[in-house]
């Protein structure tokens, strides 16, 4: 869809169809967050709970291990928070510097 | 050869009919009166096997919308049918299935608005309706109501407009009222609707697409909205062509403005739908005596076709416009204030009255009627100011 920012009225497909797949990627939902998720490295014990959980697949997994949370997707919700057995993940207010986490 | 076979009949029959002759793939719906026989006889059409539809039993008339947009984007033909209430609680979706440019055929069974309840005929649910995208048709008998929704399908699914599409007819005066109609053999019809590739298909696994996306602040929603109106536009031209299709075929002329003694009328009266009948019934009496006595019927609101109507009208000396619903705190309703803006660039422009009428099924005798065309007398002599909104038969 390059270009589409000076396409002109008939040069959309029609009825607003997105007619290239996968495309719900490319539409970044993180900045509706108010806070963020988190996680303490000595904590965790990588039971992988919060990735299974995530509603948006916002949790980074390498090597079957929990890395990083992808902020472009994460909206915050506190899912993962919730679900962690280890109490590993906090939630903390966007704009505020890294607490130590859970005190 | 095409045949027609002629039978005694209600509108709403002959709208059944003409939904299973279309052969839709999906009819999403929920009875309510006066539409409810519409749905009843499609129900019964897929229970005996005589068409080959999955009927939805949907729990409201937002869920039948709903289920129409899904099955729309799916790729499927759709077709329901709503009145009133129901049309009102459709209402939000109406626009989704514009804007989305899904060519659904709904029929409509017009009907008063609450409060008070009422169930009877008038025009306030499809002119409150009248700008969601949809194009509008009005039929004015059974056989109007026929037509008119053969058409639709043809008009929806037409690739220069891929728009939804409202076939109406006045509840209970057309939809229940035996009439004389004419329908067409199965094949000409089948033949005649053709069959429906969608452009984008969610069931089409091999494209896939994204339907019912997001154009928020920056985005392009405003494009979409304008290339919606190019398309509603390029229906006027698709609806008059697919018109002159269908009356070589049926015989019945097709168009956007009726007229009834235009030629060197000099007392106009545009109206729309059953009541058509009644004017011209009064006109004819009226010629018979020697006034110059027409009646324009619109039988296309959305697009509205301004230009026909102001040439239908050019040359008289007054126009009585009937509206059949509010609008209130207008100058005046729907059509009159269309017929306004269709007049306003004419050369020697005709007073124009508004004359409310019929609410909630209130009878519209000839001595109404009559009594317009001698309201117009008094205005195209001078002796009578032509301005304001006038109710006719309300005490
Ligand atoms: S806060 Fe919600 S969206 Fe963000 S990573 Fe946790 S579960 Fe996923
Ligand atoms: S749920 Fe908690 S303990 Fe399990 S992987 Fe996620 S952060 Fe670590």
């Amino acid at each position: 869809m390059s270009g589409i920012g000076s396409w002109k009225a008939e040069e959309f497909p029609r009825g607003a169809v997105i007619p290239e797949s996968g495309n719900s990627r490319d539409y970044v939902t993180g900045g509706w967050r108010s806070e963020r998720p988190v996680r303490s490295e000595e904590k965790c014990n990588q039971c992988l709970l919060c990735f299974i959980f995530c509603p948006d697949s916002a949790i980074n997994v390498e090597n079957e291990q929990v890395t990083t949370f992808n902020l472009d997707h994460c909206k915050g919700c506190g899912v993962c928070a919730a679900e962690c057995p280890q109490d590993a993940i906090e939630m903390v207010p966007e704009g505020c510097e890294l607490p130590g986490v859970n005190g | 050869m095409p045949t027609q076979k002629t039978l005694a009949v209600t509108g709403n029959t002959m709208v059944a009919e003409a939904i299973r002759q279309a052969a839709p793939d999906v009819i999403p719906a929920y009875p309510i009166t006066p539409q409810t026989t519409v749905v009843e006889e499609l129900s019964k059409f897929v229970a005996n096997g005589r068409m080959h539809a999955e009927y939805v039993n949907v729990e409201s008339e937002h869920s039948a919308m709903s289920a129409a947009i899904g099955a729309s984007a799916a790729g499927a033909r759709v077709a329901t049918a709503t009145s009133s209430q129901g049309l009102a609680l459709m209402w939000e979706e109406l626009h989704i299935a514009a804007g989305m440019r899904l060519p659904i055929v709904m029929f409509n069974a017009n009907r008063a608005l609450s409060a008070p309840i009422n169930i009877h005929c008038d025009h306030s649910d499809v002119m409150g309706a009248r700008d969601t995208g949809w194009v509008i048709l009005f039929a004015e008998t059974a056989q109007e109501a026929y037509d008119n929704t053969v058409m639709s399908f043809r008009i929806a699914e037409h690739p220069d407009v891929l728009l939804p599409v409202m076939s109406t007819a006045d509840g209970f005066i057309t939809t229940h009222a035996i009439d004389r109609a004419e329908i067409m053999d199965d094949e000409t019809v089948a033949a005649f609707v053709g069959q429906y590739t969608p452009e984008f298909a969610l069931l089409d696994t091999d494209n896939p697409v994204s339907h019912g996306s997001f154009a928020g602040l920056g985005g392009p929603y405003f494009e979409f909205k304008r290339s919606q109106r190019n398309a509603i536009d390029r229906a006027a031209g698709v609806i008059k062509a697919i018109g002159d299709e269908w009356a070589g075929i049926c015989g019945r002329p097709f168009g956007m403005v009726e007229t009834f003694g235009m030629e060197d009328a000099e007392l106009a009266v545009v109206v729309i739908g059953s009541t058509a009948g009644n004017c011209r019934h009064v006109a004819r009496e009226l010629r018979a005596e020697g006034v110059k006595a027409g009646v324009v019927k619109v039988r296309c609101f959305r697009p509205f076709p301004a230009a026909e109507l102001a040439a239908a009208l050019a040359g008289v000396k007054a126009v009585a416009v009937l509206d059949r619903s509010e609008s209130f705190g207008a100058q005046g309703g729907p059509l009159f204030l269309e017929t306004c803006s269709a007049l306003y660039g004419a050369e020697n422009r005709p007073p124009v009255v508004d004359y409310v009428y019929g609410l909630g099924g209130s009878d519209v005798k000839l001595e109404l009627i009559r009594s317009v065309y001698d309201d117009l007398s008094a205005i195209a002599s001078g002796a009578a100011a032509a301005s304001g909104l006038r109710y006719l038969g309300a005490r």
